[in-house]
């Protein structure tokens, strides 16, 4: 009796042992990074903001973590926090409710989440082209959105297929067969479909990622045809990541100051990645482990030809290209047709302020002569 | 001749764990031939069913079906070049998911624990919220997570605790169940024995019917384990958590690497194995001592 008891008590210790070891290793995660960049001396004081991703940390975010890690952000007096995106968390939502300042978003759902009640205000339009190809391989000779015709064409849904549509209807193709596609590229690797959806800088990497069984090689682009919706011959392009804030938050002054600074320092963050393109793949790899060296490298440098060159400068909207997105997102969005999207869905000032002070410190902020790098993939993206 | 039944006793003790391991063994030696077998045939058919054009599923190939040996393999690979082991990445995640898991395997525990006694000393309490307990476990818990995540965050509740709750989420109910049914276990005579010596409520609770409970509790706590690392990895995908098992298997799967998500699923297995054979040892020391006492 007297030894079952002793066991008791071990089993007693170990478990609140345990739990005090958890707790307190939990704890320590929340622990803020000192800043490097060593600006802070010079602030009286310093905000705190969060900014909310789509998804985890890859190129596709690189400003934001190259302006943090570099110490833009701290130079702005700016304490910022990245929320990484995850399974089922939509920026806008958390924007609108206030777990963040700043959320990431594409323009079409953001609009969608306007309309259903999300006041949210896109104060920068970061990618001024749209990253969603259509991919086929080269032996099915589909290089235009008609060849779609009777074919099977693979699109993610959830919001991701307006594009794709907005063609099809533009061309009038006839029995296009839409095919729900997962998220990665199997369908097509398998010739289940015949064209499916990809990003630039994500899906249609990994197809040429992937081993051909019958060179025992990487596929090569010269494999695979590519229809860009940003053709200007297609043009159903639509906006997609841009920077947004909610509209109560946006009114204050104060907050409209520490929005234009953290415009600066990210903008800054994009275009030091223009000229140490290898660090800034660098800074992306360190804030996310599980991430393929070369993947990365390949999408900072397609990232970058979203952004670059910027006509009106990095973040401020091209009207053009907003108008095109509204038209699509209006005529072929069914929680959006027959909406008229106000004008004030989006403002430049915030960002026009951000170009014009680091134009007037002698940067590129058109970034009007970047041309893409060749990458070499390796297999998985390794 | 004390030797004799000394040597019996600990080959008797001894021989069922080694049967154990046999069968582990053996049963893992199956999968992988199966697998390997699956693949030479599926290749040797090229990749569809024999006479038809239906492609077999998944296909055969290296992409979907990687070589056993090659996961294994892939462990002891950086996870990216020049980067740490993969085993190492995958370990520090599991410890990090563990954590999660483990508090709120207790949180779990102990509320599903409290939950049972009351519906025990209170039938109004069972009949009213019994139903809420069963409707709550039918929400998927895919469902629940990100509601979790989002309201913690607002709360500002650190985030790994939003996750420990969402594994309580999936703990408490088995324990719940189970309480009910081991606190009921003792004989009305025993109950009404106790009674009989003018014992009070509580001492019969401590005293004949917890006892009575716990191989039943236990075999809760061990459902309630496994339910608690899946509940712990679920929740991680909302939460947008940096490391963890589920960052890794979301990051490998959408990297489509099946090599390396095999490797994590792997690993999210162990840290199920490894916290199942925890709460089995706790079993031992505590229920395997109560028997011997009896016996």
């Amino acid at each position: 009796m007297r030894h079952s008891t002793k066991w008791r008590m071990v089993a007693l210790a170990a478990v609140v042992g345990l739990i005090v070891a958890a707790c307190g290793g939990g704890e320590t995660e929340g622990a803020p990074a000192p800043a490097e960049g060593g600006g802070e001396a010079a602030c009286s004081s310093v905000d705190s903001v969060k900014v909310q991703l789509q998804w985890f940390a890859q190129a596709q975010f690189a400003g934001y973590y190259v302006a943090k890690d570099k110490g833009f952000y701290a130079d702005e007096c700016l304490e910022v926090e990245i929320l990484e995106g995850g399974v089922d968390i939509v920026p806008q939502q958390v924007l609108a409710t206030g777990g963040a300042e700043f959320g990431i978003a594409w323009v079409p759902k953001a609009l969608v989440s306007r309309e259903a009640g999300a006041n949210i205000v896109n104060i920068a339009q970061v990618f001024e082209r749209s990253g969603t190809l259509m991919v086929s391989w080269a032996d099915t000779g589909i290089t235009h959105p008609r060849d779609w015709a009777g074919k099977k064409v693979g699109n993610w849904g959830f919001g991701n297929e307006y594009e794709l549509l907005a063609a099809i209807e533009k061309f009038d193709v006839p029995d296009v067969e839409l095919v729900a596609q997962d998220f990665t590229m199997n369908a097509l690797l398998n010739r289940e479909i015949d064209a499916a959806q990809a990003m630039i800088y994500n899906e249609y990497a990994q197809v040429l990622e992937a081993v051909n069984p019958d060179t025992g090689e990487l596929y090569q682009p010269e494999d695979l045809n590519v229809i860009d919706f940003n053709d200007p011959e297609i043009a159903t392009a639509m906006l997609q990541d841009a920077i947004w804030v909610e509209e109560g938050w946006i009114a204050d002054e104060a907050n409209q100051d520490i929005a234009v600074r953290f415009l600066r320092a990210t903008f800054r963050g994009w275009i030091y990645c223009l000229d140490n393109f290898d660090d800034c793949v660098g800074v992306v790899l360190d804030n996310g482990s599980a991430l393929g060296e070369s993947h990365q490298q390949w999408q900072l440098n397609e990232i970058l030809a979203l952004i670059f060159p910027a006509t009106n400068g990095i973040g401020v909207m091209n009207e053009a290209l907003w108008d095109q997105t509204v038209e699509v997102a209006t005529s072929q969005i069914p929680d959006l047709q027959g909406v008229t999207i106000p004008d004030s869905a989006y403002r430049t000032d915030l960002a026009e302020k951000a170009v014009a002070d680091l134009q007037a410190e002698g940067l590129d902020t058109k970034g009007a002569g970047y041309t893409k790098r060749t990458i070499t993939l390796r297999e998985g993206g390794e | 001749m004390t030797d004799a039944p000394e040597v019996v006793s600990t080959a008797s003790r001894r021989s069922p764990r080694v049967r154990r391991v046999v069968g582990f063994l053996g049963v893992l030696a199956v999968v992988v031939v199966a697998w390997e077998l699956y693949k030479v045939v599926g290749e040797a058919l090229g990749g569809v069913v024999p006479g038809t054009e239906l492609r077999l599923r998944p296909p055969p190939n290296d992409r979907f079906m990687p070589h056993t040996w090659d996961v294994v393999l892939q462990l002891f690979q950086p996870v990216r070049r020049n980067g740490e082991l993969t085993v190492l990445l995958l370990a520090k995640a599991a410890m990090f998911t563990l954590r999660e898991a483990l508090v709120g395997f207790v949180v779990g525990g102990v509320i599903g624990f409290g939950l049972g006694v009351a519906f025990v000393r209170s039938t109004l309490a069972e009949r009213a919220f019994m139903p809420y307990v069963v409707a709550s476990q039918t929400v998927p818990i895919i469902a629940i997570a990100p509601m979790v995540v989002v309201w913690g965050g607002q709360l500002d509740v650190p985030q790994w605790l939003s996750v420990a709750i969402i594994a309580a989420y999936l703990t408490f109910f088995p324990v719940t169940i189970n309480t009910v049914r081991g606190l009921r276990s003792p004989a009305p005579t025993a109950v009404e024995m106790m009674r009989s010596y003018a014992a009070t409520p509580s001492q019969v609770l401590w005293k004949l019917q917890v006892p009575a409970a716990l191989p039943y509790i236990f075999t809760a706590l061990k459902v309630s384990a496994t339910a608690s690392v899946i509940g712990a990895i679920v929740g991680e995908l909302p939460a947008g958590f940096r490391d963890g098992l589920g960052r890794a298997l979301l990051e490998f799967s959408q990297q489509f690497n099946v090599k390396k998500l095999m490797a994590a699923v792997l690993m999210s297995a162990l840290a199920g194995i490894l916290f199942v054979a925890a709460v089995t040892w706790f079993e031992h020391r505590l229920v395997a001592g109560d028997h011997r006492r009896e016996g």
